[in-house]
């Protein structure tokens, strides 16, 4: 058993943060150029024949970036989908994608292509309209697209189990991101912000909510990094373990900047502070695809019904009377 | 990455899972503690079968008769003792604070005296920290020993003891100086129990049985050579016995508490759960898992650096609160019946007994509030409050 990092994911970890503060724009180009785009692509097809593993180094850095751009559209949700062509086009730099898993659909301002849900089928969306909405997370545009028809067809629908994985994981690393770096502005504020003559991280009621919203953001790391891990080698587990990652580090997010929020009082309030757009992309995670009642109705489900011949062993309860 | 066994890993749970299904007597399984929990001597035999079988002190240096095993051996073994639902040995507190802290502070003599006998279940140990005005704040010891020819003269009380009324010996932290304070002038002692001026009382708890005792010393005669340390040294000695009370501790209770949430399904199949009460299994399912891959990244930092990460820190914190919020959902699934005492209960009382004892989860082996304090300083860096 080994739950760390490689010393090339740690490199890549650095690269990412480093590259991001530098660049919080970049280009598609500009991530193809880093090998980014094809981390998890075969080397056949121009990638670098990595796993899920380095992307979801990725998907952490770029959630805690708050990257605007078709990475999670193209790189965690379409490409379990896509052919040996699209993939080499996509680890190029060449071409983005996005996918209609539900009627909103993500980063639909930039993705190139659009792969739509169809039938027995995975297909490439032909004609049809984009109309591009508000959404309260700015840094992720939602869409829908109208019309239009099925065209190539990509993938049978089996592959829609893997997308689910691959997508709720890559959404539950960047809201560890996100939550992350809401922590950290909130622990800097209250180690330096003096009320009553005090800096205000001393008093526990600011200082406990603080340990409860660290306990959250640790807690879904190793849920995300679990189902990353599931994801990357194809467990059996890997549907489980990503709804509990998407409900619990979504859910979590969202706490944290809650938390951050209210430990920086006025300021946390305002819109200059990014604290706001760090909370808009929790909420926009959360959100997203599939909701956490119904993950955890779904993992319940798995527990409860599905699993009574694997867990017999243990059950029913038995009691021995002690002495 | 890899959250899979190594071939190691796996050949060493294998055989641990075969010898726990061929040796544990039916009726200790799911032996559920309790004032007689540790008298009876069948806990003693199981104790020395796991002694025998080298299960005791896994991750001990060989040369004080341990196993010398990696820390993912002794995570193993607590996962495993869990799921068979295996009482501990006898010796927790020997094997995991008194044992682990006179390897490190001991005199050769001490190590050779009491290290064998301990892992052997020959001689028990108890474990005398707290006091009724030194709780959390430890550093408010006032049990007294006072150098006179050659002994220690011990006087005062400690509480919250488990095992004492059984107990062979006991790690003491005294005020060896009265006249200083806090952190300096404590003494850390071993003391035999069957000395005279030493009396235990047991304490009755929430649930009506008495896990805890308190111990009275009068004019207890502790020989200088039972010295751990150096007389004024207490405080450093005692945060080894700490230090290693938390440290694999999160994987014990995580898989404890793995136990609890089966059983949990278990009953939800057996009774009916609403989507709410659904909803919330799913929770604290998700949180189980969540707790045992926080213990997994803790332990390989452990493996990689030689020092735990810092996550591993909240472990019993996220356990504790757990199992007290698993214990009530139980109640709630079993709804009125809930209200009926252990003897007409459901399932023994089971879940009864269990949601009471639960409310010491958060107060035994570190407070949440103390807990969290940890995390907030040491972890996050705030300042200190104290």
């Amino acid at each position: 058993m080994d739950f760390t990092f490689t010393p090339v994911q740690e490199a890549l970890r650095e690269q990412a943060r480093e590259f991001l503060a530098a660049t919080p724009e970049p280009t598609w180009a500009q991530l193809a150029e880093l090998g980014w785009t094809g981390v998890s692509i075969a080397e056949e097809d121009g990638g670098a024949g990595l796993s899920f593993l380095e992307e979801a180094v990725l998907f952490e850095e770029l959630g805690r970036a708050l990257y605007r751009g078709p990475y999670f559209a193209t790189i965690g949700l379409t490409l379990p989908a896509l052919l040996s062509e699209d993939r080499a086009a996509i680890a190029s730099g060449e071409t983005t994608w996005t996918l209609a898993l539900g009627p909103l659909v993500p980063d639909l301002d930039s993705a190139e292509h659009v792969a739509i849900v169809g039938g027995d089928g995975i297909y490439e969306l032909e004609g049809g309209e984009r109309e591009l909405l508000a959404a309260t997370d700015e840094s992720r545009p939602l869409g829908v697209v109208r019309g239009g028809e099925p065209g190539r067809r990509l993938a049978d629908s089996t592959v829609l189990a893997e997308i689910e994985a691959r997508s709720q994981t890559a959404l539950a690393l960047e809201a560890c991101g996100v939550a992350w770096l809401a922590l950290e502005d909130a622990i800097e504020y209250a180690s330096s912000r003096v009320q009553f003559g005090k800096k205000i991280g001393v008093y526990q009621a600011v200082s406990h909510p603080l340990a409860d919203a660290y306990t959250r953001v640790e807690l879904s790391r190793s849920l995300a990094l679990w189902a990353a891990w599931c994801v990357a080698t194809d467990d059996d587990q890997a549907s489980i373990a990503a709804a509990a990652a998407k409900s619990y580090a979504g859910e979590s997010a969202v706490a944290v900047c809650e938390t951050a929020i209210q430990s920086l009082g006025g300021i946390g309030f305002t819109w200059e502070h990014r604290l706001q757009r760090l909370y808009k992309r929790a909420l926009g995670i959360e959100s997203f695809g599939t909701s956490g009642t119904r993950l955890r109705a779904e993992i319940a489900a798995s527990l409860i019904e599905q699993d009574e011949a694997s867990s017999g062993s243990l059950a029913p309860v038995k009691v021995t009377q002690g002495g | 990455m890899d959250l899979r066994d190594t071939p190691d890993e796996a050949t060493f749970r294998a055989e641990l899972r075969s010898w726990l299904e061929e040796s544990l007597p039916q009726d200790l399984q799911g032996h559920r503690g309790g004032a007689t929990r540790f008298a009876g001597p069948e806990m003693r035999a199981w104790s020395r079968a796991l002694h025998d079988a080298g299960y005791a002190g896994l991750t001990w240096p060989e040369e004080y008769g341990g196993g010398g095993a990696p820390y993912t051996h002794q995570a193993i073994f607590l996962e495993e003792m869990a799921r068979a639902e295996a009482p501990p040995h006898i010796g927790v507190i020997g094997i995991g604070m008194a044992g682990p802290t006179i390897i490190a502070h001991g005199t050769d003599e001490q190590k050779s005296r009491y290290l064998a006998p301990l892992l052997a279940a020959d001689e028990i140990w108890c474990q005398g920290f707290s006091e009724p005005g030194a709780g959390s704040d430890l550093a408010g010891v006032r049990t007294s020993s006072r150098l006179d020819d050659g002994h220690f003269v011990v006087n005062g009380q400690k509480v919250w003891s488990s095992f004492a009324h059984i107990a062979d010996f006991c790690i003491l932290l005294t005020r060896s100086d009265p006249d200083a304070t806090r952190h300096a002038g404590l003494t850390y002692l071993i003391v035999d129990m069957h000395a005279s001026g030493v009396e235990v009382r047991p304490l009755r708890q929430i649930t009506g049985e008495a896990e805890f005792n308190e111990i009275f010393f009068s004019d207890v005669r502790v020989p200088a050579e039972n010295l751990l340390g150096e007389v004024g040294g207490g405080w450093q000695v005692a945060m080894t016995t700490l230090l290693h009370e938390r440290g694999t501790l999160g994987f014990a209770l995580q898989a404890q508490l793995e136990v609890q949430i089966r059983k949990l399904v278990a009953l939800a199949r057996d009774r009916g759960a609403d989507p709410l009460q659904r909803d919330r299994i799913a929770r604290e399912w998700t949180e189980m898992q969540a707790v045992r891959f926080t213990n997994y990244r803790s332990l390989s930092a452990l493996m990689k650096t030689g020092m735990p990460g810092p996550e591993g820190s909240i472990s019993k914190l996220v356990w504790s609160e757990a199992n007290q919020r698993v214990t009530k959902l139980a109640l709630e699934i079993l709804g009125p019946d809930a209200a009926l005492g252990e003897e007409n209960a459901p399932y023994g009382g089971y879940w009864q007994y269990q949601q009471l004892r639960s409310r010491g989860n958060t107060i035994e082996a570190g407070t949440s509030e103390v807990l969290r304090n940890i995390v907030a300083e040491r972890v996050l860096g705030l300042p200190y409050s104290r």
